[in-house]
Formats: C-alpha cells, sequence, structure tokens
C-alpha cells in the first residue's frame, strides 16, 4: 500500500459560507488502491469536502490536484471527466427505466444515431463481474432492491470511468446483510486498483475495511493514519476529542408505574388494504423505554403512523393515559402529550427551506407565546431556536439558515430538540440516531433515558439491535405486523431477537436456542 | 442544479426585461424604425404628463391585485390560472349589485359591492381548490375550464339583464361618479385620469397580504403546506383545508381586482371576448416578481408602463402598439425561460472558471467525454 502513488490530494481546502468556516483548510492524500474514511462529527465538514470535489461546490481556497495535476472542478460532469464519481445517498435513478438504461443514461454509446445497448450491456456485464457488482440489467429500478438500487449506482460511475469513488453514508439506508455485501464490493474496487472515500458514522465499519483514516473536526483536518491496529474506542475519541463511551449508555434500572399508553388489537391497512399491523396489543408505561425490533418494512412504519394520527387505523383502540385517541387529528394526538421523531426526517421530519427557526416551532407555532391572535412573534421564535440549538449543540452558523443548509446529522438534532422540549408523556423515537455520529448517539441515548427517568413512556424503533439492547428496558420483537415476542432486555440475547424478528414465537425461539 | 438555483432572482428578473427589451428593439431595427426613439417615446406617453402617470397607476390597481393573488395559491403549491374568471365574476358581481341598488347611499353601496365582488372571486377560487383538495382533481385544468364558464356564464348573465340597465345588448349603463371607485381628489392630482380607490385599496392589499404571509400562522401553514405538505401534515396542520384557504384568498384577491375594474376603471360592465386579460398579465407579473411582495410592485409598474407608454408609441415615433405586445410578450418569454437565463449564468461562470483552469494547469485536454458532458449538464 505504502509504495502506491497518491492519486488525489487536496490541499489546504477553505470553504466558506457567509461568516461560517466549514472547511478550514483541510488537507487529504488519497492513495491509489485504497479505502479512505473520512470521520469527523455532524457537521465536521466531511459532506462540504466532498461536494467540492464531486462539483457541485467550489473551494473558496485551496488546491485540488490530481495525480499530481491541478484541476478545478466545477461541475459534476468535469469531475467525472476527471474520474471522480460520487454515490448518492438519495439514489437518483429513473424508476421507469432498466438498470441498464439507468447506467447508461447521460453517456449513451450510439451508432449513428441509434442507441447501441447491446455493447452497453455487454460492457456493464463485464463491469458488474469484474467487480461482483450484482444487478440485473433488465429490471426496472423502481422494482430491485434498496442494495440493488445501490449497486447501479456504483455501476453508473464505473460506467463512466470513475476512479475515485465517494460513498456518503452509504450504509445507512441498508440493511445488515445488504451492509455487509457493500463491505465485500468496496474491498473489491480497491483491489482493482479504485480508491474509494468512505464517509460513515459506523466505526466498525472503518474498522472492516479502511486502509486510512482522516479525522475532521470543526472544519479542519486533526491527523490522517492507518486503521489496522486502532481501536474503536481510539478512533470515537480522537473525533470528538474527549473520550465517549461507546458501547452502553449509564443507565439505572427502569422503575416503570402507570401504563400511559395503551394500544389494543390494532389493526391498520395499507392503501392497497392489505393489513400491515395485525391485531397488535402494547402497553407503554411511564419511566420505561420499550423498544420496538425488527427489520424494516415488518409494519413498524404503519403502527407509528397510526399512532400519531397520520394514517387510520381500521380497527382496535389507542388509549393515552387513558383517553380515546383512536384516529384522532395529529394535532389532537400531539396536544394530548406525544413526541415523534420521525423516521423520515426530510420527508415528514423538517420543511427544508423553511428556517431552522421555523422548523423549532413547527410544532407550537400557533400559539403563545410563539404567536398571539395568530400573529407570530418572529422575536421569540427566534430567541426560541437559538435556546434549544445552544442546549441541543446543533451546530449550524445561525438560527435563520434554511434546514437544508444543516448537516444530515444536525437536521436530526433540531428535530430531537424540538420533540424533547414540549415536556410530551410519550415519546416515539424513530431512528433517532441513523445518521448521527458517536457523540451525538451518546447525547441522544442520554435524553431518551432522561426523559425515562423523568417520568416518560418512550419508545424506541431502531432496525439496530445494539441501539434497542443499549437503550431499551423492554423489548418488543414485531414480525409482519404483529407482536412475536416481548422480552426484557437484559434477559434476551440478539440470537433470541433474530429468531423472533424473522417470525418466530418466544416459545419456539427459546427452544431452538436450548436445543443447540 | 444547486449552482443554478443559486442566482439572486431579481437579477434573472432584470436580465429577463433586459433582453425582452432586447428583442423588441431588434424588431424596431427590422421593420426601419429606430429603437431609441421608440423606447423613449415609449416612456414619455407613460411618464411625461401627470394625465398619463396616473393611467399607469390605474391600470397597475388590478395587475397587483392578481399578482398577489397568483402568489398566495402559489405558495401554497396551486398554478392559480383561474385568475382572469375570478376577475370576472368579481367585475360582474360588484358593478351588478350597485346597478341595481343606486337608490342606496355610495358610502353604503361601494363598500358592499366589493365585497361582494371580492367574494364571488373568492367562490370561483375555493371550488378548484376544493376539488383538488376532495378529489385530487388538477386545478390547471379545471381553473382553464372554469374560465370559460365565467367568462360565457358571465356574458349571459350580462345580455339578461333587464332592458333598462342596458344601453346596448353586451353593454350595461355606464354608473354616475358618484357610485364608483373614482375620487375627485385623485383624478384631480393626475389629470382627468381614471385613477381611482382602487388603487389604494391594491396597496393596502399587497400589503396585508405581505403580513398574512410571513407575520401570520395562516401564511405559516401556507407556506408549510406549499413546501412539504406531508411535514405539514405531521405538525398537525390540515393540509386539505390550508390549500382550500389559500385559494380562497388568491380567487378574493382577483375578485377585488374585478371590482375595481367595474367600479374604478369602466364603471359599467360589458360582454368579453375572452376572460378578463389582467388574470393572465396579473400571473407574468407575479411571476417576474418570483415571489416578492415588492416585487409585485414593481413588476405592475413595468408592465403598466409598457402597456400605457405603447398607446402613445405610434403617435410619437410611428412604432405600432403591436411592437409593444411583442415587448411584453418577450418579457414573459424570458421570465418563463428563466431557467435557461440562469443556465446562461452558470455557463458565463464556468467559462471564467475554465480560464482560471487554463492558467493554473496549461492547455486542457479535449477529449470524447465532453459530449456527454453536456448532456449532462442539461
Ligand atoms: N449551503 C450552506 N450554507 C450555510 N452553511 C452550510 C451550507 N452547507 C453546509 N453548511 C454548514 O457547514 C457545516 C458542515 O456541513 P457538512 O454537511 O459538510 O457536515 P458533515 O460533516 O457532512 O456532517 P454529517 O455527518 O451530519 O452529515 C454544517 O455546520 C452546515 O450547517
Ligand atoms: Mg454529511
Amino acid at each position: 500500500m505504502a509504495d502506491q502513488p497518491i492519486v488525489l490530494e487536496m490541499r489546504d481546502i477553505v470553504k466558506q459560507f457567509g461568516e461560517f468556516r466549514a472547511n478550514d483548510q483541510i488537507n487529504l492524500q488519497v492513495k491509489r488502491g485504497q479505502i479512505h474514511a473520512l470521520l469527523g462529527e455532524n457537521g465536521a465538514g466531511k459532506s462540504t469536502l466532498m461536494n467540492q470535489l464531486s462539483g457541485l461546490l467550489q473551494p473558496t481556497a485551496g488546491d485540488i490536484l490530481i495525480n499530481g495535476q491541478k484541476v478545478i472542478v466545477d461541475s459534476p460532469s468535469k469531475a467525472a471527466e476527471l474520474g471522480i464519481g460520487m454515490v448518492h445517498q438519495h439514489f437518483m435513478l429513473i424508476d421507469a427505466f432498466t438498470v441498464t438504461e439507468n447506467i447508461i443514461l447521460g453517456s449513451e454509446p450510439v451508432n449513428g444515431l441509434k442507441l447501441n445497448t447491446k455493447a452497453a450491456a455487454t460492457e456493464i456485464k463485464k463491469l458488474s463481474e469484474q467487480y461482483g457488482l450484482d444487478v440485473d440489467p433488465n429490471a426496472l429500478a423502481g422494482d430491485i432492491s434498496v442494495g440493488m438500487q445501490q449497486r447501479v449506482e456504483i455501476l453508473k460511475t464505473l460506467y463512466r470511468g470513475a476512479d475515485i469513488l465517494i460513498f456518503d453514508e452509504p450504509t445507512a439506508v441498508l440493511t445488515p446483510q445488504e451492509i455487509d455485501e457493500l463491505m465485500t464490493i468496496l474491498k473489491g474496487l480497491a483491489a482493482e486498483g479504485k480508491s474509494v472515500i468512505l464517509i460513515t458514522h459506523k466505526l466498525d465499519e472503518i474498522k472492516a475495511v479502511a486502509d486510512q483514516v482522516t479525522v475532521i473536526r470543526r472544519g479542519k483536518s486533526i491527523d490522517s493514519f492507518p486503521v489496522a491496529g486502532v481501536s474503536s474506542q481510539e478512533l470515537a475519541d480522537i473525533m470528538v476529542g474527549r473520550s465517549v463511551s461507546l458501547f452502553s449508555t449509564e443507565k439505572e434500572p427502569a422503575h416503570p408505574t402507570d401504563t400511559i399508553l395503551s394500544v389494543s388489537d390494532l389493526t391498520v391497512k395499507d392503501a392497497r388494504g392489505v393489513e400491515v399491523v395485525k391485531n397488535l396489543s402494547l402497553d407503554f408505561r411511564a419511566g420505561e423505554v420499550v423498544g420496538i425490533a425488527g427489520i424494516d418494512g415488518n409494519g413498524q412504519s404503519e403502527f407509528i403512523s397510526a399512532l400519531t394520527g397520520l394514517m387510520p387505523s381500521a380497527s382496535g383502540k389507542v388509549t393515552l393515559k387513558g383517553k380515546n385517541i383512536t384516529n384522532k387529528k395529529p394535532r389532537q394526538i400531539t396536544e394530548s402529550g406525544v413526541g415523534h421523531i420521525p423516521e423520515d426526517r426530510h420527508r415528514f421530519g423538517l420543511e427544508l427551506d423553511m428556517t431552522l427557526a421555523e422548523n423549532i416551532a413547527l410544532q407550537t407555532y400557533y400559539k403563545a407565546p410563539m404567536s398571539k391572535a395568530g400573529v407570530l412573534d418572529y422575536d421569540k421564535i427566534n430567541a426560541h431556536a437559538r435556546e434549544l440549538i445552544e442546549k441541543f449543540d446543533v451546530r449550524t452558523v445561525n438560527e435563520l439558515v434554511p434546514a437544508s443548509a444543516l448537516s444530515g446529522g444536525n437536521q436530526q438534532k433540531a428535530i430531537i430538540a424540538r420533540e424533547l422540549d414540549r415536556d410530551a408523556d410519550f415519546v416515539i423515537a424513530a431512528q433517532p440516531t441513523r445518521g448521527l455520529d458517536v457523540g451525538a448517539i451518546e447525547y441522544i441515548h442520554q435524553q431518551l433515558i432522561n426523559q425515562r427517568d423523568a417520568g416518560k413512556a418512550v419508545m424506541l424503533v431502531s432496525f439496530e439491535l445494539d441501539e434497542i439492547l443499549n437503550v431499551a428496558d423492554r423489548i418488543a420483537v414485531i414480525s409482519h405486523g404483529e407482536i412475536t415476542g416481548v422480552v426484557d432486555a437484559n434477559e434476551t440475547s440478539k440470537n433470541e431477537l433474530g429468531l423472533l424478528m424473522a417470525g418466530m414465537s418466544l416459545a419456539e425461539a427459546r427452544a431452538q436456542l436450548a436445543g443447540e | 442544479m444547486n449552482k443554478i438555483n443559486s442566482y439572486g432572482t431579481g437579477l434573472v428578473a432584470g436580465l429577463a426585461v433586459f433582453f425582452g427589451l432586447m428583442v423588441g428593439a431588434i424588431i424596431m431595427l427590422v421593420s426601419g424604425f429606430n429603437p431609441v426613439t421608440g423606447y423613449v417615446s415609449l416612456v414619455q406617453s407613460a411618464l411625461g404628463s401627470s394625465l398619463n402617470i396616473g393611467e399607469v397607476l390605474r391600470s397597475m390597481t388590478p395587475l397587483i391585485l392578481t399578482a398577489a393573488g397568483f402568489l398566495v395559491a402559489q405558495s401554497a403549491g396551486f398554478f392559480n390560472i383561474g385568475l382572469a374568471g375570478q376577475v370576472w365574476v368579481g367585475w360582474i358581481a360588484s358593478t351588478w349589485f350597485v346597478l341595481v341598488n343606486q337608490s342606496m347611499t355610495p358610502w353604503l353601496s361601494i363598500p358592499l359591492a366589493v365585497i361582494i365582488g371580492a367574494l364571488a372571486g373568492a367562490l370561483m377560487g375555493a371550488l378548484p381548490g376544493w376539488l383538488r383538495a376532495q378529489f385530487g382533481a388538477s386545478e390547471v385544468i379545471t381553473t382553464i375550464m372554469l374560465n370559460y364558464i365565467a367568462l360565457y356564464g358571465g356574458n349571459a348573465f350580462v345580455q339578461g339583464l333587464p332592458k333598462k340597465l342596458m344601453t346596448t345588448t353586451d353593454m350595461t349603463v355606464t354608473l354616475p361618479t358618484e357610485d364608483s371607485l373614482r375620487w375627485d381628489l385623485l383624478a384631480n392630482l393626475t389629470g382627468g385620469s381614471r385613477l381611482n380607490i382602487g388603487f389604494i385599496i391594491a396597496i393596502v392589499a399587497l400589503v396585508a397580504i405581505w403580513f398574512i404571509m410571513k407575520r401570520t400562522t395562516l401564511g405559516f401553514e401556507i407556506r408549510a403546506v406549499g413546501l412539504n405538505p406531508d411535514a405539514a401534515r405531521y405538525a398537525g396542520m390540515s393540509a386539505k383545508r390550508t390549500a382550500v384557504t389559500a385559494m380562497t384568498i388568491s380567487g378574493l384577491l382577483a375578485g377585488l381586482a374585478g371590482a375595481t375594474e367595474g367600479l374604478g376603471t369602466y364603471l359599467n360592465i360589458f360582454s368579453q371576448t375572452g376572460a378578463p386579460q389582467v388574470g393572465y398579465d396579473g400571473m407574468a407579473v407575479a411571476l417576474l416578481a418570483s415571489g416578492s411582495f415588492l416585487g409585485i410592485f414593481f413588476a405592475a409598474l413595468l408592465f403598466s408602463i409598457l402597456s400605457v407608454g405603447g398607446l402613445g408609441m405610434p403617435l410619437a415615433s410611428g412604432v405600432p402598439t403591436e411592437l409593444v405586445s411583442v415587448v411584453t410578450a418577450s418579457i414573459i418569454f424570458f421570465i418563463g425561460a428563466n431557467y435557461l437565463i440562469r443556465l446562461i449564468l452558470v455557463k458565463i461562470d464556468e467559462d471564467d472558471a475554465k480560464q482560471k483552469a487554463k492558467k493554473l494547469a496549461g492547455p486542457q485536454k479535449k477529449g470524447r467525454n465532453d459530449k456527454k458532458v453536456e448532456k449532462e449538464a442539461e
């Protein structure tokens, strides 16, 4: 590795947004065949740095060198020309096109005026075999799994001749199985001489595949070193600049008291009339975190939507502190004491084009002191936002920027600040730490525990078993819209949860584990 | 993409106007007129006398109202093409009310008539809003259809009015100026122009709408629903109700515009061959203003200068008025081509950067990639 040439160098990159320096003299050197991880807290400036490499942003100062040559990357097409490819987190595929059509879109091989799809298909086949990127070239992009969509995105960059591939948080949307596949693909790319820049907040992913890691803290490149021999704990500490507790959140045993929210025989049907939540019954008590474990797409989203009034429930009953809230309107439910950190923060959690302050007031704008007699008081709205920004350490230039200008992690923090600030009796946290750095995860977990200790009922929905095991006191496993088992967090194991998630009953799972 | 949106809307609007004027100039040249004299005479005809200034302000009145109406609907995610029909029903309802109540004191009949006109427009706006909220019917289609219904229904209504209210089969009698929005003070100030209280109504309405949109919970909801209906629903807003409210306000403003046309400018009703043009011009004004309320004032001013000045052009310079329509049309075209202008700005920037790059890295290699690169940029 050491003898490989440096293919990419970023020198003293400065990126200024108004008064704010998102990148402050960052240095980065990437070698041929290397998997180079970028590690940094939310808002450290990683995406900003990569956007300058992929031509979406121009540096305020500093140089970019490709193979030792100074270059100006002033557009995404220029980046492609220079062999830089970005695999976007939000895939940009056209659903109605086939995989092949999507890959060649924008660089179609032509025979005179005729599209030469055949030549393209051969080329794609070659690439997909060479790099182990399993795709179905004739399937429609809208029909394939998220993992395969991502492979199509990778093929797309390779097809355009990329030598340097950038992955910005590629695993946030993948299942554990798909994550493993992606890790193998990344290694394959490196083995074939491609350079990979990987941004991820998951330290074990860095440990598993990266050769080198560059740490960015508050816009500055702090250090760059080989990954081998460094522990996850050390990585986390150097990233945050203090010692963080990685694996378990400090918490006392729970002392659950009264039932706050009670769900009985809840059934929810999706738009096509299919039952996606079936006769679900579950109680949430004050002073307890209940984790909902399950594989993505087993009814969790619909369950939450029904509880929060975003989707009607077909039958069953939901009561909050004895009050029937079944099929009430979202605002009535919110006002009766429900906080909701939504799973999809861009779709539900934020008005991306409104200011951060307006977003923080999104649930309270119509009440005093945010407004009086229908007239908004922006002094109060902005002051309240500044207070929460400070309290929840949301990194932003100020409260008046549009929410879209915040880094992904800081958007999430703003939502969490808004929802926890309202003193709700029942807090729903759906994938609350997706895309967050370890320091922020620790912080959010602590906040959820604090809510619990303050006598709130907390529901934590997560696809990550570590998170559930770490934070929840009681775990309900959901499979095909049904609760397959409810277990005490201290008395279960990942294996047991895995079997429940696969649809076994608790008795079957315990029998199988005892038999092994 | 990001970059394309980063250019100031003011700059783009300014360029649209500039290109529009250039096209007009070229056409004048080609047809053998001197564009400088042409434009000078246009500005002189529009602003050269207090009478003409009064007419410019008068012609701004309905444009400000319809443009504000368009903007409110647009904020909620609606493309209200129905402004013209909403203007027409507002015009008819308000003027008809005064025609049949001439015994009433104008202190009562005029305010009532203005309110009735506004409400008629509001109903016409609420209907397509409700149709979309309830059944998902595209407002683009329904408002175009409703424009026809308003046009022909309105014409039939006018033609069916009692004989004693009519001068011809197509035109009602003219109201006495006491029974209208005319105000001697304004007329005298502007050399006897038709400038009337409608202008004051329009300015007050513009400020009020700015306040509603930017400073009230209703405006907050309209913006939130328009930008991201899912997040609005999550935050407990009723996306449907808010959308209908926005369309109602939009129609209300158009109805007001109609009232100022009937009670301020023409003082009668006459059947139309098409739904009133101010409805469509208001859309163009709003687009040129690109979301800014102050911008609406200036865009309406520009459009009015062009139309009033255009009337005087043939006399002063021999340039036919049709040419003024060409200039206005080209400005509208360039606003529509807004995206194109942004693209040009990006290109200018890129060329600039390329120059810098050349200086840095010496000659760039041109490869087979260049073509596909351009394709992608589109
Ligand atoms: N267009 C912009 N205008 C103003 N500030 C911006 C803009 N884009 C980014 N920033 C700020 O720059 C900082 C760095 O953002 P960036 O998205 O690069 O962070 P990141 O390291 O990718 O974080 P995360 O891990 O949360 O994705 C943030 O504080 C963000 O608010
Ligand atoms: Mg980022």
